[in-house]
């Protein structure tokens, strides 16, 4: 794909918009255009917003005056669980099919006031659960690069929208990996920041305690920029830091300009778990990184806890933040005359709900339940803090920890949501830093017969400049930036 | 009151922070109670998808200072948890509170607030407080879930700062119940926590067992009166059922405050499962020996204290100080009083009898109350200089209460004022004396029959007769016409 605004980078983009505002609307054209050409095939989106209401906005952006903005008059994907004022917002369930938020999550005022527009709401497994777009409610995405496998998930419509050259930036959400994994599985950039860093109000709960929103991009300093304007403090979010947040895209060019030497840990055994062909690609470029900077195998220990103790937290918290939806203020109505609310929750929930979210939200009740609270949720909470540990003490001796982003190449649809304990496994490689808040990169570093490979580097808290920098080496070396799948 | 039959009670009571200007994790404005259903509302006390809450710090510093006046250990750090059920008040099926559990531990807990009964002193303990959210409020459209076809929701109430208040079960009849909830409204009052008398600001649970039968809960009252009520009545139905060899199930019940009495609400077979877990949107917030100093500093003075205080500083014994103190309102007329009248144990008891009676009586809000300090120390002046009668100043004290009437220019007005002119008042006797003469007779012979032409006079003068004068007087006459 050449097309120059479809592949361009957004800080080209809003270099060239600011010398030439009415460009915006040529751009636009572009992107629409071809959203009518791929998204039948694709099915990123779970709402488009007309091109027409989109030319509007780019006039009041004009008339405004404001061309400074850092993402001025770039289009961006928001993931379906993100609250947008006046656009519907599903979370892909029935439950909210039809619900219209009557306010912004904070990083929506922020993308605004940046000069940046939404174009749309992209399609996700139903509240973020799942790790292939699959259980969405409304339809599966496809992954851009191979139409009969998926693109990862949950933020898989976001990942595929960019790739596919539907977006410029896109906005995902990460609880497990939901940012990283279709990174990985698109060849494209995403970043789940440290927990508190990027405000969470607004964002539709699945598990507190882990998600975060993050951007997705397709080259690393588009991702600098896109997280430079949705990260800092928000005093509507009582997890946020109050942290003065730097300049990412300048602390990127100081970091390139230094040439700092990192020492990296490489687990070995998240390697060995992976397969062969992920093993192969990834190794390769992380050879290639090793040349330059210091590496080390390091052994974890406990890795077959991480999954489970990732679902007994995720779970329990789910099933407490989805508890809200009864139909009663907003979602999914049914008929009421005559019926106990009893009756009432009972349908709402059953009607509207999907099969992964009630197993997920019985499944949290359960573990939460008195006689098994201290042995699931409490034991759960117990091997996190000594997880932080492990890693607090991994990060006395290396800047960033490396290994595969997935263990898996892109599957086939169907494939891994009929085995469920290998979905979940799945995500063992980026359970880790939700569980213990540290920022985490997938950046792309190859192919295997054509399906790409993600490599994953964590960090301790507020490290994100480090993730960002050898994300920019692997690019610069691999030259896997700006890529835009055929869709055929 | 006894009873031959042991009875325990503990009671948990629901005290809005109605100090508050805003509710307890959002900013939407607190005060619901003129507004139309459903305006006071954010994305927050809604419960939307992706809202999340932020605490109001003052609302911390309101329970720290409750927990501080009811003797409380507080928590050196607040941890929020979830409690989850479900029901149409809760936006978000849960409700952020605190648990006494691993992971968690109430606000404060293990105070004690002291009352007297029956002259004798007691100790009612405190187990525990919650900082938590009120949930929206059902509406039933015949004012009773038992009647009603459907039922409204009001959220405006969703996420006001509630203080839940649970005390151990200390309290061995409803009379006990009520001198306790008086003295802990009191004590809320002297804080400035909470304005009780407004609607559903003030709501109690009772639990009562009666001869260690089974636990029952009282659930929905809202006043002390209607605790007394209930409790009286649950007293007189568990008794009956014990009298009659049945046993008392467990369960908990409604109060039903227009047929009075307790109703069936559903048997309670085990404890509900809340599924408790620490509010991850909430980080805990540490309580420093500093802060709660600091929030001490500024505590007002507190019933007890100022009702030693009054026995010292004005001689007044402990039943009549304690009367006063608990109506802050009274207490505060009381001593503003005390700065130009120094005669203060009459000024407690024209307080605590005339003046409380018509107040009570009248059914007038304290704040309503026209009467100043100044009212009362004239009123007082008045009857100790003898230009008003005891009779004359128990009169005037409905117009005082109610109109704030100026008693000097209301006396000179309509000549309310005593009489004690001899001369004038010397004509009124010789002329009851010509109207009974038989009176005279008995009087004559028997010294205790006077009372018949003293009322007589009395009577004559509409009260305005200075009795003292009035017997000198018809002594005199009756010995000068012997």
């Amino acid at each position: 794909m050449s097309h120059k605004y479809i592949s361009t980078p957004a800080y080209q983009l809003v270099e060239e918009f600011r010398s030439d505002p009415q460009k915006i609307h040529d751009y636009v054209d572009a992107i629409y255009d071809r959203i009518e050409r791929v998204e039948p095939k694709v099915r990123a989106y779970i709402t488009i917003r007309s091109r027409d209401e989109v030319h509007k906005d780019v006039d009041m952006l004009i008339k405004s005056g404001n061309y400074e903005g850092p993402l001025f008059g770039i289009l961006v994907a928001v993931k379906d669980n993100i609250s947008t004022r006046g656009i519907r917002t599903t979370c892909a369930s029935k439950m909210l099919e039809n619900y219209v938020p009557p306010y912004d999550a904070t990083v929506i005022r922020r993308l605004k006031s940046a000069g940046a527009i939404v174009l749309g709401k992209t399609n996700m497994d139903e509240f973020a659960m799942g790790s292939t777009t699959e259980t969405s409610a409304f339809y599966p995405t496809r992954n851009p690069w191979d139409l009969s496998r998926v693109p990862g998930g949950s933020s898989g419509g976001s990942a595929a929208a960019l790739v596919a050259g539907e977006a410029t930036l896109a906005l995902g959400s990460d609880t497990g990996g939901s940012i990283r994994n279709p990174a990985a599985f698109t060849a494209t950039f995403g970043l789940k920041p440290t927990y508190g860093l990027v405000s969470r109000y607004g964002l539709i709960a699945y598990a507190s305690s882990m998600d975060q929103i993050g951007p997705l991009a397709r080259n690393t300093r588009d991702l600098a920029l896109l997280l430079s304007v949705i990260a800092g403090y928000d005093e509507h979010d009582a997890t946020s830091l109050p942290v003065v947040v730097p300049n990412f895209v300048k602390l990127l060019d100081e970091y390139v300009h230094r040439e700092q030497r990192l020492r990296i840990a490489i687990v070995k055994e998240l390697f060995e778990r992976s397969d062969i062909s992920v093993q192969s690609v990834a190794g390769k470029a992380l050879d290639r990184l090793c040349s330059i900077h210091e590496c080390d195998e390091i052994e974890l220990r406990y890795t077959k806890h991480i999954v489970a103790a990732y679902y007994i937290i995720a779970m329990a918290e789910a099933s407490s933040n989805l508890a809200r939806y009864d139909g009663i203020r907003y979602g999914l109505k049914v008929e009421v005359e005559n019926r106990s609310w009893i009756d009432v929750y009972t349908e709402v929930r059953t009607r509207g709900f999907g099969y992964e979210v009630k197993k997920r939200i019985a499944l949290g009740a359960f573990v939460l339940s008195a006689g098994y609270r201290d042995m699931y949720y409490i034991k759960a909470l117990r091997f996190r803090r000594m997880l932080k540990e492990m890693f607090n003490e991994i990060f006395k001796r290396f800047d960033l920890v490396a290994s595969p982003t997935m263990p898996i190449l892109p599957p086939k649809l169907g494939e891994l949501v009929a085995d469920p304990i290998k979905m979940y496994l799945a995500d063992i490689n980026t359970v880790i830093a939700n569980l213990i808040g540290i920022p985490a990169i997938s950046v792309p570093v190859g192919f295997y017969n054509g399906l790409p490979v993600g490599l994953q580097f964590m960090a301790p808290p507020l490290a994100e400049d480090k993730l960002l920098y050898v994300s920019q080496q692997l690019e610069d070396m691999l030259k896997l930036r700006d890529l835009i799948a055929e869709v055929s | 009151m006894s009873f031959e039959i042991p009875v325990k009670i503990g009671l948990e009571i629901h005290v809005q922070i109605t100090a508050l200007k805003t509710k307890l994790f959002c900013a939407t404005k607190a005060d619901y109670r003129s507004e139309e259903p459903n305006t006071l509302l954010c994305p927050t006390c809604l419960g939307l998808p992706g809202a999340l809450p932020k605490v109001n710090k003052k609302a911390i510093e309101y329970a720290i200072m409750v927990a501080k006046a009811l003797n409380c250990r507080i928590a050196p750090k607040l941890i929020f948890c979830r409690k989850h059920y479900f029901y149409p008040d809760m936006v978000k099926n849960y409700q952020i509170s605190q648990y006494d559990g691993p992971g968690s531990t109430p606000i404060a807990s293990n105070g004690f607030v002291r009352i007297i009964v029956d002259g004798k002193p007691k100790i009612v303990r405190i187990r525990r407080i919650n900082l938590e959210e009120d949930p929206g409020r059902i509406h039933y459209p015949t004012g009773s879930l038992l009647t009603s076809k459907y039922s409204l929701v009001d959220y405006n109430r969703s996420g006001i700062a509630l203080l839940e208040i649970v005390t151990e079960p200390d309290i061995e009849s409803p009379r006990e119940a009520r001198i306790f909830l008086e003295k802990l409204i009191a004590i809320l009052e002297y804080l400035g926590v909470t304005d009780t008398r407004l609607e559903g600001a003030f709501r109690v649970d009772a639990n009562i067992s009666v001869a260690d039968q089974a636990r029952v809960e009282i659930k929905n009252i809202g006043s002390i009166k209607d605790v007394e009520r209930a409790l009286t009545y649950e007293i007189l139905r568990q008794k009956s059922i014990i009298q009659k060899g049945g046993t008392v199930s467990r369960e908990t019940r409604h109060w039903d405050s227009s047929s009075k009495v307790t109703v069936p609400l559903r048997i309670k077979e085990f404890e509900e499962d809340y599924r408790y877990f620490p509010d991850p949107d909430l980080p805990p917030i540490t309580i420093s020996k500093e802060w709660i100093e600091e929030i001490e500093k500024r505590m007002p003075e507190l019933p007890d204290a100022r009702i030693e205080r009054f026995v010292k500083q004005y001689g007044l014994d402990e039943y009549r100080a304690q009367v006063l103190v608990l109506n802050k309102w009274l207490a505060d007329l009381f001593e503003e009083a005390a700065k130009e009248y120094n005669n203060y144990k009459s000024l407690a008891d024209w307080l605590i009898t005339d003046f409380l009676r018509w107040v009570k009586e009248f059914n007038v809000d304290p704040s309503r109350v026209k009467a100043t300090p100044k009212h009362i120390v004239k009123l007082l002046k008045l009857l100790d200089e003898g230009l008003i009668s005891v009779r004359m100043a128990k009169e005037l004290m409905p117009k005082i209460v109610l109109e704030g009437v100026d008693v000097e220019s209301f006396v000179k007005q309509h000549g309310f004022s005593k009489l004690s002119d001899e001369s004038e008042l010397r004509r009124v006797v010789e002329e009851v004396f010509r109207e009974y003469p038989r009176a005279v007779e008995d009087a004559r012979r028997n010294p205790k029959a006077i009372n018949f032409l003293v009322g007589a006079v009395m009577k004559k003068t509409k009260g305005r007769a200075d009795p003292q004068l009035t017997i000198r007087i018809i002594r005199e006459l009756l010995q000068s016409q012997q």
